[in-house]
């Protein structure tokens, strides 16, 4: 399907080859031999600005476009062969609940917190417990071989095992305050530590239920400030949700427009719109300051509503105000001026006064206009309010929150317009996709303060959470109807902490993916389909990788099931989880499989194909040592191609090898007239050799976690000792540290340069790197491919979309060979 | 054209969103020439506008303002002050017209929103051209003027000492002998905020719909009074506790984390999201709360305006404070609590016969000092 993938793929990340000073070689040697390149890619002298995209040109001597389409005939790894494999089956601790939708079998460990909104929230409980989540995984364990074992034909390189993983997992659920014994009965029945003496609860709802969850739970309320647990969530949120915020705009399609992640959050402003306002200055993870607030607010809107319509309910209010027309009660510019306003130069449209229309007592009003007048009066006003404040703090970014904002595009509405025409444009107004559980994440933060949080990195799951909007009636009454009264988020917990890739040129303004498919609705349309089409396949691969185990088949169909949904839900509000791309596509589509135990689909398939490849590997550096420099330096690049066009993610790759069985990577390396190999073996490999053999350094970064055919870092760790044992120039490279093997801190098959293991920026900083190489479909094209270095960087792949490859003016098979030299 | 040239009568207009406010110079050094060159229509006006203290069923001369014995442009004489609602405004044109005021080769010098607005029909129905002033020129013009002249011999500005204190409250004098910079809030229907640095020099800096106009209004809605006086005194029995729900009642007390007092609104008729309370409020809750509400918030912009525009006294000006104690001595206080005594709120208000009004310089801003 997409296109990511690659067999063995070499989750490059960014191998780095360090020059410079560290190149023992003539220094016209080294990396960017400009003059070489320059003849392959057109890439100007170092120095200069970066070229334009080079779309296939490189190939030009030879291989031009499509040259590579031929590929396609004879390979026989038949994936019903895959060995049998671990049946992965998740246990939840306490019960299972294997793909039920709600994550409610999990178990609740210490900390199980309770945020029970009352007056605030319109009466909603949220609930926020930590789980361990036993997962089967396939791990992968060097034989212990003397080197003969790559001799036998039958023998796997390496051995596989299927092995229990223990993740933590953080749900936060919120349902009605009138299921809240219901809900005191799940904590109650899943919370396992019997230690637990305290639970935390915040909102003014855990005054009111103080007493009913002390009974029912036998422990101890500990009531946590409510804002300070806002800004830590808030805090949390705004640092490990990728686009958690989003600027809402009136008339656009879709209305949100999500921002990425700003690698530095503080300062900011959040205003809090609960029955009062309350506006907070933010200036460190610890540091806040309540800067002031008002007392017109969500309560008074609701409160004067209630008596001026005789509504009841927040939400019919609101629905009350978006039928009204406002200009019959407040009293605009153009009632005082007359039609004078426009020779004036005043907007005739502005409210001079609000309800300024109603102090006559010979005329009725209509609810909807009166909700309507109410609804701008208090909107502008907070805006009018937080755009003095945000000047007076010399800020621009304010962040909304509380219950009159919370997932109403209404007030959302309202507000931006307020804060656009009170700041002229120069505050920002801001929202956030999880606002309605920033007490909740905070409180339980709170309650964990214990672990120290920088040694975590949290990622969304798609696959447990429910997206933006997925409950709003006034978009999809069905769907709430539907969902019943919970609203899931689920958190995965990373025991290593994400950071910038150190080599971003400008971190605050990187966007690593290519297309906004929320933006551009063709994309959008083709995508959606595409995957939607390929689902088929993905069920039929995920049921082959597990013959030994007698459910597959079952769980197989929930995670058709579950992600043909989030397909459909996409379709309708491609904002539900932020930025619709193809990597969050790809992801929640890893992120679903794993959900019903298909962690790691193609490790039978990758151990099989690392096989061969290990066998041909000395075979093809011979070769390719027998060539000059020159046609060396070709023939390694198109190695790296090939092994990327031999792709079980790619559909069209997928479909020529479904009709034609016999189609093999044999018939590629023909196609490619070179003896190219699989992709990390035999494409990455040799090229990595062929830079530590010129004395460059090489970092090799791989997937943390499996994603579609990707190569893993533990996979990776022991290809490279198996080439080891059979290359001295790998062998003293590994030894001598000169080649360095880490892991991306990713599991998807794109790659956020925003979010890498830590370990992986401490070493490209250590080691001074001064190249990146990013190869592949997933992490060249689908990301990064507008990624902006502050060193080279060479960016490769070839196109296996036919519908991406006319989009960008190509054919089918036509190579993307993008190098890049940053502006001085 | 200087007003002395002009012929008698001396007419101001503000006509506002809510309110027309009619300044009538009436000379009272009138020589036997003069009176004998006086047409018939202009007696007869004269007669009318001084000898009532209302006009039709709407029209309202605010007797305790008037200006006694006031030297203008080298005539002395008295300034009547008179008001009426705008939606009158068709009547008084056609009064115009039926007291044939176009006979008098008089100037009608008018500002305010209205101005515009009924420029067409003071034409067409009452063939009188009116002067158009610019309204916050009028109105910086007129505080400072009537500053200058002081009213009736005694001081125009004032403060509160202990505003938050029935007993020990007092208006205290104030000398704007430095005016300059002041933050000139005019509470009319919406209300308008002006930073001013001198006497040619200021700039609007921004306003709010919720001025007087909302709170009428509102008050109309939720209690069917039907007038702004009645809205007032309805206000000055109620118990806005009732309605609002204060910090105390979410805290239970301060909530010290934030420093923020018990007594604080948290959430304006926060209380009325309850059925039950909603159903135990009375009319006179209601509109103390909208009083409230709406005066908080007016002080709380001021406040904030006078932090970003760095001025530290603030003057509070416009109808919604005439007879309004209550928005006064809030105003006052909340100002003075929150900027911790940096900021000061000043009434430009003259006291008669024990009914506090400050609407004097609303007036006076229709009087076309542009001219003197």
């Amino acid at each position: 399907m997409v296109a990511e993938a690659r067999r063995l793929g070499w989750s490059v990340a960014s191998p780095s080859f360090s020059l410079s000073a560290r190149d023992p070689h003539a220094p016209g040697q080294a990396w960017p031999r400009c003059k070489r390149w320059d003849g392959l890619c057109d890439s100007p002298r170092r120095g200069s600005v970066a070229p334009p995209p080079v779309f296939g040109s490189p190939w030009n001597q030879g291989l031009g476009w499509g040259a590579s389409r031929e590929v396609g005939s004879a390979l026989s790894p038949n994936l019903q062969s895959a060995r049998p494999g671990g049946a992965c089956q998740r246990a939840g601790m306490g019960s299972s609940v294997s793909g039920s939708s709600s994550s409610l079998g999990e178990t609740c460990q210490n900390g199980a917190l309770l945020d029970v909104g009352l007056e605030d929230g319109g009466s909603l409980t949220k609930l926020a417990y930590y789980s361990t989540v036993q997962h089967k995984v396939a791990k992968v364990r060097s034989f212990d071989h003397s080197g003969k074992d790559t001799e036998q034909d039958h023998e796997p390189p390496y051995e596989i095992s299927v092995q229990e993983e223990v993740t933590a997992r953080l749900h936060f659920v919120k349902f009605e305050n009138t299921y809240i014994e219901a809900c005191l009965d799940f904590i109650k029945d899943h919370l396992v530590n019997t230690e637990t003496k305290v639970i935390q609860a915040t909102g003014g709802g855990a005054y009111k239920f103080k007493d009913l969850i002390e009974e029912k739970l036998q422990l101890k309320v500990d009531k946590e400030d409510v804002m300070t647990c806002l800004i830590k969530g808030c805090n949390f949120v705004l640092k490990n949700i990728p686009h958690e915020a989003f600027v809402y705009q009136k008339d656009s399609d879709p209305e949100f427009r999500f921002q990425t992640n700003h690698p530095n959050i503080f300062p900011y402003l959040l205003v809090n719109i609960g029955s009062g306002v309350s506006i907070v200055k933010v200036e460190t993870e610890d540091r806040f300051e309540w800067i002031g607030g008002s007392s017109i607010g969500g309560g008074t809107f609701w409160g004067l509503g209630a008596l001026l319509t005789k509504t009841k309910k927040f939400d019919e209010l609101l629905q009350l105000a978006s039928r009204g027309q406002h200009t019959n009660v407040d009293m605009l510019v153009q009632d005082i001026y007359g039609g004078a306003h426009e020779t004036l130069g005043l907007s005739g449209n502005l409210i001079a006064s609000s309800f300024g229309k109603s102090a006559t007592a010979d005329q009725e009003f209509s609810k909807e206009d009166m909700a309507k007048s109410l609804l701008h009066m208090i909107s502008n006003d907070i805006g009018q309010l937080a755009c003095l404040y945000a000047r007076l703090h010399c800020l621009d970014r304010v962040y909304f929150g509380g219950f009159f904002i919370r997932g109403h595009p209404v007030t959302m509405r309202t507000i931006t317009y307020s804060i656009n025409f009170f700041s002229k444009g120069e505050v920002q107004a801001l929202f956030l996709r999880h606002e309605g559980y920033l007490g909740a994440i905070g409180a339980f933060l709170k309650g964990a303060e214990q672990d120290n949080p920088n040694q975590y990195s949290w990622g969304e799951n798609y696959a447990g959470s429910s997206g933006l909007m997925s409950s709003s009636p006034e978009l999809c009454p069905t769907q709430r109807a539907r969902s019943g009264t919970f609203d899931l988020l689920e958190m995965d917990r990373l025991e290593r902490p994400l950071v910038n890739l150190p080599l971003l040129l400008d971190p605050s303004s990187y966007v690593p993916d290519t297309v906004d498919l929320t933006d551009d609705a063709l994309a959008r349309k083709y995508w959606l389909t595409c995957f939607e089409e390929a689902l088929d396949g993905v069920v039929k691969r995920a049921v082959a990788s597990q013959p030994g185990s007698v459910d597959a088949a079952e769980r197989a169909e929930k995670f058709r099931q579950k992600y043909w949904n989030k397909l459909q839900t996409l379709r309708h509000q491609p904002f539900a989880y932020g930025t619709l791309t193809v990597r969050s596509l790809l992801d929640t589509r890893e992120h679903c499989l794993n959900e019903f135990n298909f962690p790691d689909p193609y490790s039978k398939v990758k151990q099989k194909d690392n096989g061969v490849a290990l066998k041909c590997f000395q075979r093809v550096v011979s070769a390719l040592d027998a060539l000059d420099w020159e046609e060396r330096q070709l023939a390694l690049v198109k190695g790296l191609l090939a092994g990327n066009v031999f792709d079980w993610g790619a559909k069209a790759v997928s479909d020529v090898l479904e009709s034609d069985p016999q189609f093999g990577f044999e018939e590629a390396k023909k196609k490619l007239q070179d003896n190219s190999g699989v992709d990390v073996i035999l494409g990455v490999f040799p090229f990595v050799r062929e830079l530590l053999s010129r004395g460059t350094e090489v970092i090799l970064a791989c997937n943390s976690g499996p994603a579609l055919n990707d190569v893993t870092y533990s996979e990776s760790l022991i290809v490279a000792e198996r080439i080891a044992a059979m290359d001295p120039v790998i062998h003293s490279a590994l030894r001598e540290e000169r080649l360095l093997l880490v892991q991306t801190g990713s599991s998807s098959p794109c790659l956020d340069l925003s979010r890498l293991d830590k370990g992986l920026a401490v070493l490209v900083r250590e080691r001074g790197a001064d190249l990146v190489v990013i190869e592949g479909m997933g992490r060249a094209v689908h990301t990064n491919y507008h990624a902006a270095l502050c060193c080279e960087s060479l960016k490769l792949a070839v196109i296996k979309n036919s519908w991406l490859a006319e989009r960008l003016g190509g054919q089918l098979f036509s190579v993307i060979f993008k190098y890049e030299v940053p502006a001085e | 054209m200087k007003l002395k040239d002009a012929f008698f009568p001396w007419f101001g207009l503000d006509i506002g969103g809510t309110l027309v406010k009619l300044v009538y110079f009436e000379p009272k050094d009138i020589t036997a020439e003069e009176e004998e060159e006086e047409v018939e229509s202009l007696k007869s006006i004269r007669k009318y506008l001084t000898s009532n203290v209302a006009y039709g069923s709407t029209g309202i001369r605010d007797v305790h303002l008037e200006l006694k014995d006031l030297t203008l442009c080298g005539r002395k004489g008295n300034l009547h002050f008179i008001r009426f609602p705008t939606h009158d405004m068709p009547a008084f044109i056609q009064m115009g017209r039926d007291k044939n005021f176009s006979s008098l080769h008089t100037v009608f010098c008018a500002t305010g929103g209205g101005a515009y607005k009924f420029e067409q029909d003071f034409l067409t129905i009452g063939d009188l051209q009116l002067c158009k002033l610019d309204e916050l020129d009028c109105l910086i013009k007129g505080i400072l003027y009537i500053d200058s002249v002081g009213f009736n011999g005694r001081s125009q500005c004032y403060y509160f000492e202990n505003p938050a204190d029935c007993e020990k409250c007092q208006k205290l004098p104030f000398d704007l002998k430095n005016p300059y910079p002041l933050l000139l809030v005019n509470i009319g229907s919406g209300v308008s905020i002006l930073a001013v640095y001198s006497k040619d020099n200021y700039k609007r800096v921004t306003g709010t719909s919720l001025g007087g106009g909302t709170f009428f209004g509102l008050c109309c809605l939720l209690t069917g009074c039907t007038t702004f006086e009645e809205a007032l005194e309805m206000a000055s029995r109620g118990d806005s506790t009732k309605v609002d729900k204060l910090v105390r009642d979410i805290y239970g007390g301060d909530y010290e984390r934030f420093g923020l007092p018990g007594w604080a609104v948290a959430s304006s008729f926060g209380n009325m999201m309850s059925k039950e309370k909603r159903e135990a409020v009375s009319k006179e809750d209601l509109a103390r709360a909208t009083l409230i509400t709406i005066t908080n918030n007016i002080g709380s912009i001021a406040r904030m305006c006078a932090l970003n525009e760095n001025i530290n006294q603030v003057v509070f000006v416009g109808n919604f404070l005439r007879i309004n104690t209550i928005a006064m001595r809030l105003l006052a206080y909340a100002l003075d609590y929150w900027s911790k005594g940096q900021l000061k709120a000043l009434f430009s208000e003259h006291e008669v016969s024990g009914v506090i009004s400050c609407d004097m310089l609303t007036f006076i801003k229709g009087m076309l000092f542009t001219l003197c």
